[in-house]
């Protein structure tokens, strides 16, 4: 049997391999913010006619609106413009211009977010995500233990960072529903890390005298392999038929949790349970 | 093989498809039924029927300051305006000392209404040739009395400095014709000028009661916002968009669905089978839940509750891997469903509390929408552990008990 714990080298050392990279790109370039975050317009329209790109950019410019990445393709004949904040009656201005220039448009969606609810969210993001975190460790730290606790919570750092990271990485932009994600692929790596976990202390409850803890670790690993599997594909399953299928505004949702609920089975076999493991060790050493 | 088994399996598969049928197939035989399919119940939020959602900060103006007072009168007259334009099921509401949040759901122009929403003034005086003289925005004050002396009743209204010049001379130019009081494009008075009116100080007599007058007078003052609103954040979502994101919605659900259902069934044979029902029941329990609670379904919320299929899925997922084991460890079929369920049900619950805590946390520190993928979720995790040990294991027995498959093979093991 495959031994999960010997290796855990390996295991950190691919971890930190996808993390470095996307922890520079986050010192080095930081994020491809939303409107959400930095305020602004985002509108979405759909021409009657065909034409250039350059026009709907030149209307957007032409009217003095324009933010620094603003006019991008979205699908047929539809076009995502970026603009500092608007009026309502620049948005009304906007799009009766582009009546008179490019055709009839259709506003698919027109989003304003004034700076000062762009940095409520952006708090709220962060509150959230440390209350989260907190109240997971208690929780833990009352059923099984501190230490566990702690493990699972190193294990949502790196679903979190390997997201944030690649997020990063790519330019993606991130708006409010990219915090929900995050909390959701929380919710999800802790829940495959606490199956296992669960297994651990069951299995602990039956440990025969010299046993060994790396052994006992790895065999409660491999009794849950299938199942961590398992849930993970019949996730995977709903995340990509959203992500080809499901309805435009929520790509880069599905897609964060695509990646997240990935590196969260990663991180719940290769991570929590050896750390786990490291952190017991220190503890005997302690001791001794 | 025990007939009654069999029957009483047979019935709960009925039960499941009928109840299937009715949610979600237009079946001719219903059209005279208003309330089939129920899934059409469903209220739908504006991401997903079109609309818009809107967040207004009340800033002081020259003339007034916000307070409880004026924030009050401002969702009066928000109230008010829209009831005008007939939006159905129109969200009005305070958050904090000075916001309102405001959606409308279902409406063809969402930007437009926006404006309408936040204009300053509707209330308008006209003359007759249908000339606006003034607006809400001169008018300072309404207020009804009785006439100590005669005991008539009157509204006095005040008006500001601007409004004082332009009222005196419009009066002037009416004297013996009609002015026209109208709120929101509708005549609320007709008043006859009776002499130039100069100071800023004007009476309107001829009410039946004390009551009446202060009817009129509430309208009055709360016709022009007391408050300037300022959109902090708005979300529009056309009807075009909100309709093609409901139909890629259900397209991406039901691909999901049925992806699922099939590797449950190839993988786990018996049970998959008795899982996948589960599911389905699941699934249907969820929707009326949603239905009955009126809770919102957004685009989020579908998320949330298609990513609660998967963990209801899980549930079976971790008492299947167990009653598997067991059944290695040479059990009867029978007792190893029962400790299967009993140990795998502990895992199940840890886990899903963990999830829970993080769905919680997003509804207390999330925007509207996001709520709507926190509250689908949670009610999601829920039933999924109440479907997995009732329903479930409760199958599984009947099929153990019918005695028709009596292979462990086809339980998996």
């Amino acid at each position: 049997m495959f031994n999960f714990i010997q290796h855990r080298k390996i295991w950190y050392i691919i971890s930190l391999f996808v993390i470095l990279p996307g922890l520079f790109s986050m010192v080095t370039r930081g994020f491809n913010l939303g409107i959400d975050f930095i305020g602004g317009n985002l509108v979405e329209v759909q021409l009657e006619q065909g034409v250039k790109i350059e026009q709907v950019r030149g209307v957007v410019e032409g009217l003095g609106y324009a933010a620094s990445k603003n006019v991008q393709e979205s699908g047929t004949r539809t076009y995502l413009i970026r603009t500092r904040e608007l009026t309502e009656e620049e948005s009304a201005t906007l799009i009766s211009t582009m009546k008179q220039k490019v055709g009839d448009v259709q506003l698919m969606r027109n989003d304003r977010v004034g700076p000062v609810i762009g940095r409520e969210i952006t708090i709220n993001a962060i509150l959230a995500l440390l209350i989260a975190a907190a109240l997971m460790l208690v929780y833990i730290s009352f059923r099984f233990e501190f230490k566990q606790g702690l493990a699972a919570i190193t294990a949502i750092l790196h679903d979190v960072l390997v997201v944030l990271g690649i997020f990063s990485i790519f330019q993606i932009e991130v708006d409010s529903s990219f915090v929900a994600a995050i909390l959701t692929i929380i919710g999800y790596s802790i829940n495959d890390t606490i199956v296992i976990f669960d297994r651990v202390r069951e299995n602990l409850r039956m440990r025969k005298k010299g046993d060994a803890l790396v052994d006992l670790i790895n065999v409660s690993l491999w009794q849950t392999l299938a199942r961590s599997i398992n849930t993970v594909m019949t996730v995977l399953f709903v995340l990509i038929a959203l992500y080809f299928l499901g309805g435009t505004t929520i790509k880069t949702f599905v897609l964060a949790l695509l990646i997240g609920v990935t590196t969260g089975m990663y991180s719940s076999i290769f991570n929590a349970s050896p750390v786990w493991f490291d952190l017991k060790r220190l503890e005997k050493k302690a001791t001794k | 093989m025990r007939w009654s088994k069999l029957l009483s399996i047979a019935a709960v598969m009925l039960a499941i498809v009928v109840l299937g049928i009715t949610a979600a197939v237009p079946l001719p035989m219903f059209k005279n039924i208003s309330w089939l399919p129920w899934g059409n119940q469903t209220i739908l939020g504006l991401d997903l029927q079109g609309g818009v959602h809107v967040v207004l900060e009340a800033k002081d103006t020259p003339t007034s300051k916000v307070n409880e007072e004026t924030m009050k009168r401002a969702q009066a007259v928000l109230e008010r305006r829209i009831n005008e334009t007939g939006v159905s099921e129109p969200i009005i509401q305070r958050q904090g000392e000075r916001r309102i949040i405001v959606e409308l759901a279902g409406i063809n122009d969402p930007e437009q209404a926006v404006m309408d929403l936040i204009k300053p003034a509707y209330l308008e005086f006209k003359n007759e040739l249908g000339q606006t003289i003034i607006t809400g925005a001169d008018l300072k004050n309404a207020l009804e009395s009785r006439d100590p002396g005669s005991g008539q009743v009157e509204v006095d209204l005040t008006f500001t400095k601007e409004g004082t010049s332009k009222f005196a001379q419009a009066t002037a130019a009416n004297v013996g014709k009609n002015i026209g009081i109208y709120l929101d494009n509708k005549l609320l008075q007709n008043p006859v000028v009776q002499e130039p009116i100069t100071n800023g100080q004007a009476r309107i007599t001829g009410y039946e009661d004390l009551d009446e007058a202060h009817t009129i007078a509430i309208l009055l003052r709360s016709g022009a916002l007391p408050v300037q609103l300022d959109v902090m954040e708005k979300r529009t979502v056309g009807p075009q968009l909100g309709q093609d994101s409901l139909n890629r919605s259900i397209n991406a659900g039901i691909v999901g669905i049925v992806a699922i259902l099939v590797f449950m069934l190839i993988y786990y044979r018996i049970p998959g089978l008795i899982a996948d029902l589960a599911l389905i029941f699941y699934a249907l329990v969820v929707l009326a839940i949603f239905i009955g609670i009126h809770a919102t379904m957004t685009l989020p919320g579908i998320a949330g509750f298609l990513l609660s299929l998967g963990i209801a899925v899980d549930a079976n997922v971790i008492i299947f891997e167990r009653v598997k084991e067991e059944l290695r460890t040479g059990k009867s079929i029978r007792s190893a469903i029962d400790s299967g369920f009993k140990r795998g049900f502990v895992a199940v619950f840890d886990a899903n509390v963990t999830t829970l805590i993080a769905a919680f946390v997003l509804y207390f520190f999330g925007s509207s929408m996001i709520r709507g993928f926190a509250v689908t979720l949670s009610i999601g995790i829920l039933v999924s552990m109440f479907t997995a040990i009732t329903l479930t294991r409760w199958f599984l027995h009947l099929t153990a008990a019918a005695n028709v498959v009596k292979d462990p093979r086809y339980y998996g093991a």
